[in-house]
């Protein structure tokens, strides 16, 4: 049996039951897509195909359109491979790393962590591809005999380990990922109203059948999984750091690459899950189950491994000094005060000055805060890439030779084209796939969910609305609500009691009923023969529905006139969730339902 | 309170350091006119000093950790922490003593022939780091002056201590304060000042471990050499509290404590050999790859002269752990698990003489009755000092607001 300490923020906000849970996030993919979907979808589809012409214009031409040259002979292709991978870090991190350490956080946002993490990994596997030259014998870079036409590999080199981390980890991410979507997607079979849909997420889901030796060996793998991942998410980007640190240029060769290069591959992860899951859980209205707690959280990860970046780069500073090593000296000066210092003063500013903010609640409970910041990391992770690589040998050895690195249409038209693509996977992930792990979601709902904490559910479980049995049922059953702590729960019942208290004391049954009718007034009288289903509003379940009723509320129309007047005029009436029914803007969700 | 260091304990306490005084006095005796023998006397100080004085900052980093993650299931073993964690208030002064010794006798140099050899450390000899007209003087430490001078050394140093001094206090304080009063108000400011421990010791094991022991070679460097030292305090430290677990279990103690917390703890040491491994693979894969020979040299001339110690501690603090501790069942044995925790304390024991030794040694150092005797000597003190730290306070928490997650901890 688990337990929850009162103090603990929820993780599902309001009440939502078993049934809530698969309607919300089943919703989407059953309807029809808005058109903000369909535009986003358009401009990233766009943008992608110009990437590829970009490619096949490269492949067609040379390597030549690239902006390289004798000193730069590594610079735009690989700073843009080495931050998407970095990017591919946080999806495996969450599920694995977070999985291990009992974050029940974790839930709302792994699915789609994970699917980032994998798109990410694909566009960061191109640019090696495309540098090497011939795409179509890209499979040369494995071990292959000889009389393939290969050379046989070597394996002294990072840049093998990186074939062979890389594809690793993929390949673990992505059945760690379809594990848990298999009991999603049967779902969302059951659910299914089209022969081909079903058709398909049959398939999908393996056959699915939900019993408890299914949930069984579910859950062994995900256990297994997790402690396969966990060691690949640290490998990944060490052995990237390594293509950098085992040279023996001044400003690679430096021990601290692993763990920092890890730590800011973290960093950027999360400032990516950021920015797509703010928009996310607007345009899907998850917001009940990826909310302020949960972005906060995601801040002071990003808040604790920026610093660790941060502590890193003074830690690299300090020793190019100490170790007396004149060029090791030289590289970091040329950074912060040669030619490209603008980069290194971007570097600092997004990575070491930035995540600081985070120190304040304030700011890192902020949402519109929380997006600017994460985008702003995500530019700082980039240029810390290029820093490191470009800076690094623009000045080299022999100064007749130092030159500089601007990159071609052809260098940013692929950049722009992997956002495209990236961004055009995720959105057909968006749409067609199960954005949060509803399976995973359904064990904790008891523990973690607001009602469930503050005892304002109904005792009895409600299990109606949604219609499928067998795979509803969450699968840890055992889970009894949590039981507060006593002093707290103590000042929780106190202060319960003094609101009550006073609100009696205005509220008369007189003024209770004026209220009712003026309310009713301006809200114009329903009946209970056609009645809208008013628990499909988030934020309103079946004791507050009775509660609408009971006063006259029965339909969508009725409830989307209501205005802050009247809002405030039922929190008097109910007395119960002072303000919940503004913040969830009942009304405008009224709206939206009354015009389906 | 409810716990008492029983007769038995004392006896083997006593004992232990007993026998490891005599076998320091006839280390010392049998030592004597050996050239190095002043050498190797600091040296084992610095290394004993620091080992144990690691063993508790680990575990202080370990109980912020837990107020700073808000971790409940911890909860119940908290006090063993603390118990751990308090041996600093001892290890800051054991470590001053040492580094003020060291310092007034300018480096803990001997003189051979009119030439000054031995030093713990070098750049303490104004022979060597200051004197222009000296044949030993060596510009390369000269030109690292404004880190490496007494001074600054000592500075930093009081600041270090000083602020460990202050936090244990202040956590502890805090801790039996909540048993009293209770309410989140002390759970609160744990949970900043956990916070603000974490981001200072993030700086400070660091910044300390280049003056502490990177310095020991002077003319040596690696940036990673600060997290890599950090990485195997906090593995000992786990065991440490691993092994304060099982032995207050075995007398009956800690009722609520049930084998998923020691389960919990066994994941930890596992985890944190692997992140010791991972850093000491990271430093020396990087180094001989690039072979660059003022780099590589540290691990060459461990090789060399030091073959068994260093492939050896490398193979039990690695291997041993991994293969041992991988499965769910040796987490939760007793048995299996005191066995593993004594070897890995061995094993880091075995990390930090590397650290120390080669560098004021050169090739010179052995393990004889001298570093086994003070060995015993400092883990007696050591014990006694963390069980008599159990004895002040209850052992289990009251109030904690996540005291019934952890009760109630299962996995």
């Amino acid at each position: 049996m688990h337990k929850e300490a009162a103090i603990r923020e929820p993780l599902i906000l309001g009440h939502k039951t078993y049934s809530d849970i698969t309607e919300d996030v089943c919703r989407p993919i059953e309807g029809k897509a808005p058109k903000a979907w369909y535009i986003m979808f358009g401009i990233s589809l766009l943008v992608g195909l110009y990437g590829i012409g970009c490619i096949l214009y490269l492949l067609g031409t040379g390597i030549g359109t690239w902006g390289l040259n004798k000193t730069v002979e590594w610079a735009w292709d690989i700073t843009n491979f080495v931050w998407w991978v970095g990017i591919g870090h946080a999806g495996t991190l969450i599920s694995a790393v977070l999985l291990l350490f009992r974050q029940r956080w974790r839930m709302a946002i792994n699915r789609s962590a994970e699917a980032m993490t994998i798109f990410a990994v694909f566009m960061a596997g191109l640019f090696p591809l495309i540098h090497m030259g011939r795409l179509w014998v890209g499979y040369w870079v494995m071990p292959i005999p000889n009389q393939f036409g290969s050379l046989w590999v070597n394996f002294n080199s990072p840049l093998l380990w990186d074939v062979f981390a890389i594809s690793t980890y993929l390949s673990v991410s992505v059945v760690f990922w379809y594990i848990g979507l298999i009991p999603d997607f049967a779902t969302i079979r059951d659910r299914a109203k089209g022969a081909v849909s079903k058709k398909m997420y049959g398939i999908l889901s393996f056959g699915w059948s939900g019993r408890a030796k299914h949930w069984n060996r579910f859950e062994l793998v995900s256990l297994v999984l997790a402690g396969l991942a966990t060691p690949l998410v640290f490998s990944v980007h060490s052995i990237v750091s390594f293509d950098f640190a085992t040279s023996v240029i001044p400003g690679w060769h430096t021990t601290i690459f692993p763990p920092y290069f890890v730590a800011g591959a973290v960093f950027s992860g999360f400032a990516m899950v950021q920015t797509l899951l703010l928009i996310l859980r607007k345009g899907m209205k998850l917001e009940a189950y990826i909310h302020t707690k949960h972005v906060e959280y995601m801040n002071i990860v990003i808040m604790v491994t920026g610093s660790i970046v941060g502590v890193a780069y003074l830690t690299e500073l300090f020793i190019s000094w100490y170790s007396g090593v004149e060029y090791e000296s030289y590289a970091f000066i040329n950074r912060a005060t040669g030619p490209y210092w603008w980069a290194y003063a971007s570097m600092m500013t997004c990575n070491v000055i930035s995540p600081q903010l985070m120190w304040f609640k304030k700011l890192r409970r902020s949402l519109l805060f929380t997006f600017f910041i994460s985008i702003v990391v995500n530019i700082g992770m980039w240029f810390e890439r290029f820093v490191i690589i470009v800076t690094s040998i623009h000045q080299d050895y022999l100064p007749s030779s130092w030159s500089m690195f601007y990159p071609t249409w052809v260098d940013i038209g692929v950049f722009l084209g992997t956002l495209g693509i990236f961004f055009a996977f995720y959105l057909g992930f968006a749409r067609y796939f199960p954005v949060l792990a509803m399976s995973e979601l359904k064990t904790i709902l008891k523990i973690s969910g607001e009602s469930y904490k503050d005892g304002s559910a109904p005792t009895h479980d409600d299990h109606g609305g949604g219609g499928d049995s067998h795979t509803e049922a969450a699968p840890v059953v055992e889970e009894k609500v949590a039981e507060p702590a006593p002093v707290v729960e103590e000042k929780v019942e106190e202060v319960k009691e003094a609101v009550k208290e006073e609100v009696k004391e205005k509220l008369s049954d007189e003024e209770k009923s004026k209220r009712v009718s003026s309310l009713m007034e301006k809200l114009g009288a329903g009946d209970a023969s056609n009645a809208d289903d008013l628990k499909v509003i988030s934020g309103v379940g079946p004791k507050m529905e009775s509660t609408l009723n009971e006063i006259g509320i029965y339909s969508y129309e009725q409830v989307s006139k209501m205005t802050d007047n009247e809002y405030e005029m039922l929190d008097s009436i109910t007395e119960s969730f002072p303000g919940r029914a503004k913040r969830d803007d009942w009304a405008g969700q009224a709206k939206e339902l009354m015009n389906k | 309170m409810e716990y008492q260091i029983s007769s038995k304990a004392k006896r083997t306490i006593i004992a232990t350091a007993a026998v490891g005084l005599v076998l320091f006095i006839i280390g010392i005796a049998t030592n004597m006119d050996s050239e190095q023998f002043k050498t190797r006397l600091f040296s084992n100080f610095l290394i004993d000093g620091f080992f144990f004085f690691a063993m508790a900052l680990g575990a202080l980093f370990f109980l912020a950790l837990q107020y700073a993650t808000e971790t409940g299931w911890s909860v119940a073993i908290k006090r063993i922490v603390e118990a751990v964690a308090s041996y600093v208030q001892v290890g800051i002064v054991v470590l001053l003593a040492v580094f003020a010794v060291i310092s007034i006798m300018q480096g803990g140099y001997t003189e051979v022939h009119g030439h000054h050899v031995g030093h713990i450390y070098q750049w303490m000899d104004p022979v060597i780091a200051s004197d222009h007209s000296s044949a030993q003087f060596d510009s390369m430490i000269a030109n690292k002056a404004p880190f490496l001078t007494q001074t600054f050394f000592w500075i930093v140093t009081i600041i270090y201590m000083a602020t460990y001094f202050l936090f244990y206090k202040g956590f502890r304080k805090r801790s039996l304060q909540e048993d009293i009063e209770g309410g989140t108000a002390i759970h609160m400011k744990n949970f900043a000042k956990g916070a603000l421990f974490l981001v200072l010791f993030g700086y400070f094991s660091s910044t300390s471990s280049w003056h502490w022991l990177m310095s020991v070679d002077p003319h040596w460097f690696s940036t990673l050499f600060g997290w890599y030292t950090f990485g195997g305090m906090w593995c000992t430290s786990m065991t440490a509290i691993m092994l304060l677990l099982i032995y207050l279990k075995k007398n009956g103690y800690l009722e609520k404590v049930n084998d998923s917390h020691i389960h919990d703890v066994g994941k930890w040491i596992f985890a944190t050999s692997f992140l010791w491994s991972y850093l000491f693979f990271s430093q020396f894969m990087l180094y001989w790859y690039a072979d660059i020979p003022e780099e590589v040299i540290y691990y060459t001339f461990r090789i060399d002269n030091y073959p068994v110690i260093f492939w050896g501690m490398f193979m039990i603090n690695f291997i041993i752990p991994m293969l041992i501790l991988m499965s769910r069942e040796a987490k939760r044995n007793p048995g299996i698990l005191m066995a593993v925790c004594v070897i890995i304390i061995l094993g880091h024991w075995a990390d930090v003489y590397m650290l120390v030794t080669p560098g004021t040694m050169g090739e010179h150092g052995t393990i004889g009755f001298l570093e086994v005797g003070l060995f015993m000597v400092f883990a007696g003190i050591f014990a006694y000092f963390v069980l008599n730290t159990l004895t002040k306070a209850p052992l289990m928490p009251k109030n904690h607001p996540y005291l019934d997650e952890s009760k109630h901890h299962e996995i």
